[in-house]
């Protein structure tokens, strides 16, 4: 399961929409072993391709670097589909080589409605997992109904 | 000439865990038969038909190695050597 703060899918979809119809790329990077999604961080795609992506190969090594010097790793990686669905195509299994990432595909096909699904890939094996949209880690676990009153 | 090798996270079954280990060489080639007599299948993970794999970057210190000789690239005593697999991929 992918617990995720409403800000950052809002961020993910945001860059979707605004690089369409080539696909955008980015990491949200979290404390590590915290599996919490927290520092947005927009990436280019090199490719600047409607049907690939990939992470310039110095901000790959500048993004690593400044993640380490602060205990931080990629808890998500995102990708958009502009006319596909949003699921990893055999190609985003492939080369997926973050086996504790969760993998979030955006389509961005329907100019209205976004597809929003994410995924375990380890050793090319997909597994999609639920997404809870929350809008505070604080009330993670107590449901959309259920945040106390202020 | 002893470098110090980053391995990512994906490789460092291949390491016990360690994020970075010790290697020698002369060069990009000899750096990685060396991690090769240490931990066994890393070269296969990195190399493929005698070049880099194409969505593994190899960096010596802060240069990629596609742009300074691929495995031929020239290392020196206290170089960083980075692997990191490329974040890529799309529905192509």
């Amino acid at each position: 399961m992918l617990t995720i703060r409403r800000d950052l899918v809002d961020a993910m979809v945001a860059h979707a929409r605004r690089d369409h119809p080539d696909e955008a790329c980015g990491v949200i990077a979290g404390p590590d072993g915290s599996d919490r999604p927290e520092r947005f961080i927009p990436m280019l795609n090199a490719a600047r391709s409607p049907t690939f992506y990939e992470f310039d190969s110095g901000d790959l090594l500048r993004l690593y670097r400044e993640m380490d010097a602060n205990d931080e790793v990629p808890v998500v990686i995102y990708h958009s589909h502009t006319a596909t669905e949003a699921y990893p195509s055999r190609t985003d299994a492939k080369i997926a080589a973050e086996p504790y990432a969760h993998y979030v595909l955006v389509s961005t096909r329907d100019p209205h409605e976004h597809e929003l699904r994410s995924f375990r890939i380890v050793d090319g094996v997909i597994t999609e997992e639920p997404v809870e949209v929350v809008e505070s880690y604080r009330f993670a676990h107590t449901g959309p109904d259920d945040v106390p009153e202020l | 000439m002893a470098v110090t090798v980053s391995i990512p996270t994906i490789l460092r079954t291949h390491t016990g865990g360690e994020k970075t280990v010790p290697a020698a060489g002369d060069t990009l080639a000899q750096v990685i038969d060396d991690l090769e007599a240490n931990h066994g299948g890393l070269k296969a993970r990195l190399v493929k038909d005698g070049v880099l794999h194409r969505f593994v970057n190899v960096y010596v210190n802060d240069e990629d190695v596609r742009f300074a000789g691929g495995l031929e690239a020239k290392v020196a005593d206290g170089d960083n050597v980075t692997i990191l697999p490329a974040v890529a991929g799309g529905a192509r």
